[in-house]
């Protein structure tokens, strides 16, 4: 009900039955309008994001999953150990508490795989037909404990480009969710936090220059925004790229490219060429790398391009997609 | 992947580009009728292996290129009326009528939706009972027996609030409306696999024989263009004019009759206006007066408002292979996906935004890096 977002016991009762159950922790417990945190010693990351996805749940994740995740993934990707979040729900009049409460143990399962902490919150409760049932945002903080700076202006000529799993899956469930699309193999999201493979190359000191997760706009999305921002040329083998075959399938079905497909559990990184065979070792050993593969290289120039060679032996331009990816007729 | 990833294999491909080299006694002039086609060869770089023997020219099988303005326009007009869905494929969303778009008609508020087969349009129609559902049916002889099968599905479910608008064309009127323009110098066509599938072989045998000119019905995946292309060289080297079946594992000479049945059904020919190029006699398909009941053009009016391409597009020359993408100044500048000036560059397969999409370079001219 809107009484729910009212700030009155409504809404206390909302906070009391959902929220401080699922995110129990002393800060959060502590019912303040902030959070006081202990400061860490080295550089901070901080990031926020929002998200919108229908369906709410979908095979292989949920929207609360997707948010914890997908906040923890942005912190991982300049090397940073997520440490504290904060969650802001938008909830439609007529939502059932119980799909709020399946997300809520959903953020808090993934909070403590992570060992972090939901340590601030909101919630409103709007009208009917004023949002999508459910939007999530959340921020994060995350500390950086290594040396050298991981960022998307960071690759270098000579790079090697790996890639920790297989491209779409995320994209392709949500879209077969969505749409009632069947197939005979279910599709699931890689919904995932990448920070404990993010860790491992970390302590095991490869040389990581940039790394990024092909949310929005696939693996395509990343290269071109690393290849711009470093002010180099990329160069990717579309063979070497893992695609599992049921998303290649789905993809050519409606007519979709799976470079541009969305990942919620995978990444790009970046790695200087002597460390390149090690960096690929330790991530196929971890459970969130088991398909990793080098991808492509970092060349020269032309700088801000990304150059794809056809697994049938051609080599064309990869640029960013001009609006919505749309399926084709036929 | 079967009947997939042998038909990617970088090894066989490139064996074929060499024969098709080797035999090449000049640049052969080729061109692929179907979009998808286009998509395909360009995506692969197939022209980049082929340099120098075979020129590829982009024919008008794009459906969605060659769905005229005033259809997107009368689409838009009947989506904005009250108690109406109406469902469309993708890629027709983007499409800038004269005014708009059924994407921007969609942001004004239209219920505008994207499915995925007519099926999808006709169970809307039945779970919402109260409105009408129409489906925009762009196409070939690829969609339309899907899209005549929902019609005649309609009828046999008594869903009469199913409604179909026929913007959907044949492509032999297009090939011989080519053939007939003198400056149209193709050497040989790569016919349309899907199209094919439906519709058979014995129109373009027919085509062949008027014209002295040879076709090989091609697959999409990059062997079947190279092997499509190969057998064309050969016949154009022997001096043969024969319809040759590359994609024998989908067609069929007589095509399939089930999937005709359905057509000759529910829809029948028309003149109908191609973007870019004009009318052409015989070339569309509209709903038969029989199942007038579920056409949304004797519903909501028969008009069709002309609208003007102007601003000086060459679509219509790209579309006959008279002109290359490159060859018009306003190509990546005024003109791109985001604001298509005209026909080839309003879906991805059509010839100036699959050029826009993927942009050939030859490899020697990346400047490797000196370890």
């Amino acid at each position: 009900m809107l009484g729910h977002g009212s700030g009155g016991k409504l809404t206390r009762q909302l906070i009391c039955d959902v929220f401080l159950p699922a995110f129990d922790n002393p800060v959060l417990g502590g019912m303040d309008d902030q959070a006081v945190l202990p400061s860490p010693k080295g550089k901070l990351a901080f990031t926020t994001d929002s998200f919108v996805v229908t369906p709410h749940f979908f095979p292989g994740g949920d929207i609360g999953k997707l948010a914890v995740c997908g906040t923890a993934n942005d912190l991982a990707m300049c090397g940073a150990r997520p440490l504290h979040l904060s969650a802001s729900f938008i909830l439609e009049e007529g939502l059932p508490i119980e799909d709020l409460r399946r997300v809520a143990d959903s953020m808090r399962h993934e909070c403590e795989g992570l060992g972090v902490h939901i340590v601030a919150g909101d919630t409103k409760v709007v009208p009917r037909g004023a949002c999508d049932g459910l939007y999530l945002s959340t921020s994060g903080i995350g500390e950086l404990g290594h040396g050298h700076t991981i960022s998307c202006s960071g690759a270098r000529p000579g790079d090697q480009i790996l890639f920790s799993g297989t491209a779409g899956d995320h994209g392709i469930a949500v879209m077969a969710a969505r749409e009632g699309i069947e197939f005979e193999t279910e599709l699931k999201s890689d919904c995932a936090a990448v920070w404990p493979l993010v860790r491992v190359l970390l302590e095991k000191r490869i040389e990581v220059h940039a790394m990024r997760d092909p949310t929005r706009g696939g693996v395509a999305g990343v290269l071109k925004e690393i290849a711009e921002s470093s002010s180099v040329c990329i160069r990717v083998r579309e063979a070497e790229l893992p695609v599992r075959a049921e998303v290649r399938a789905a993809c050519e079905m409606l007519g979709l490219d799976v470079l541009f497909v969305p990942n919620e559990g995978m990444f790009v990184a970046f790695v200087a060429p002597h460390d390149a065979e090690r960096a690929l070792h330790l991530m196929r050993a971890h459970p969130l790398g088991r398909n990793a593969q080098i991808v492509g290289e970092v060349l020269a120039a032309p700088a801000g391009s990304v150059y794809l060679r056809a697994r049938a032996g051609g080599t064309r331009i990869v640029d960013l997609l001009p609006g919505e990816m749309l399926p084709r007729i036929c | 992947m079967k009947y997939l990833d042998e038909y990617r294999d970088e090894a066989p491909i490139r064996r074929t580009a060499q024969e098709i080299k080797r035999i090449a006694s000049r640049r052969w002039r080729v061109m692929e009728v179907c979009g998808g086609q286009t998509h395909s060869i360009l995506r692969n770089g197939i022209h980049q292996l082929l340099e120098g023997s075979v020129e590829f020219l982009h024919g008008p099988g794009c459906p969605v290129c060659v769905t005229p303005i005033s259809f997107i326009d009368r689409a838009i007009a009947i989506a904005g009326q009250p108690g109406v869905t109406l469902c469309s494929y993708g890629d027709m969303l983007r499409v800038p009528g004269s005014r708009e778009s059924l994407l921007s008609a969609r942001a004004g508020g239209a219920d505008v939706r994207t499915v995925y087969s007519p099926l999808d349009a006709l169970l809307l129609a039945q779970r919402q009972p109260d409105r009408k559902v129409v489906f925009f049916a762009v196409g070939f002889e690829t969609t339309a027996p899907a899209n005549a099968m929902a019609v005649l599905q309609a009828r046999r479910l008594g869903i009469s609030n199913f409604l179909v608008l026929s913007a959907m064309v044949l492509v032999p009127p297009a090939i011989r409306a080519l053939l007939a323009t003198p400056e149209v110098g193709v050497d040989g066509f790569l016919g349309p696999g899907h199209v094919c599938s439906v519709a058979g072989s014995s129109d373009y045998e027919a085509i062949a024989q008027d014209f002295r000119v040879p076709f090989v019905i091609t697959g999409f995946e990059p062997l079947d263009l190279m092997e499509g292309v190969l057998r064309l060289v050969r016949q154009l080297e022997a001096g043969e004019t024969c319809v040759v079946n590359q994609y024998s594992r989908s067609v069929r000479a007589a095509g399939n009759l089930r999937a005709r049945q359905a057509m000759n059904e529910v829809l029948v020919p028309e003149d109908r206006e191609w973007r870019g190029i004009g009318v052409i006699p015989g070339s569309g398909l509209t709903v038969s007066p029989e199942y007038r009941a579920h056409d949304a053009l004797a519903a909501y009016g028969m008009g069709l408002p002309a609208a003007e391409e102007g601003n000086g597009c060459i679509a219509g020359l790209i579309l006959q292979g008279l002109r290359k993408p490159a060859d018009c100044p306003a190509f990546g500048k005024n003109c791109s996906p985001e604001h298509p000036m005209g026909a080839t560059m309003v879906s991805s397969e059509g010839a100036c935004a699959a050029y826009f999409a993927y942009p050939s370079v030859s490899p020697d001219s990346l400047q490797e890096v000196r370890s």
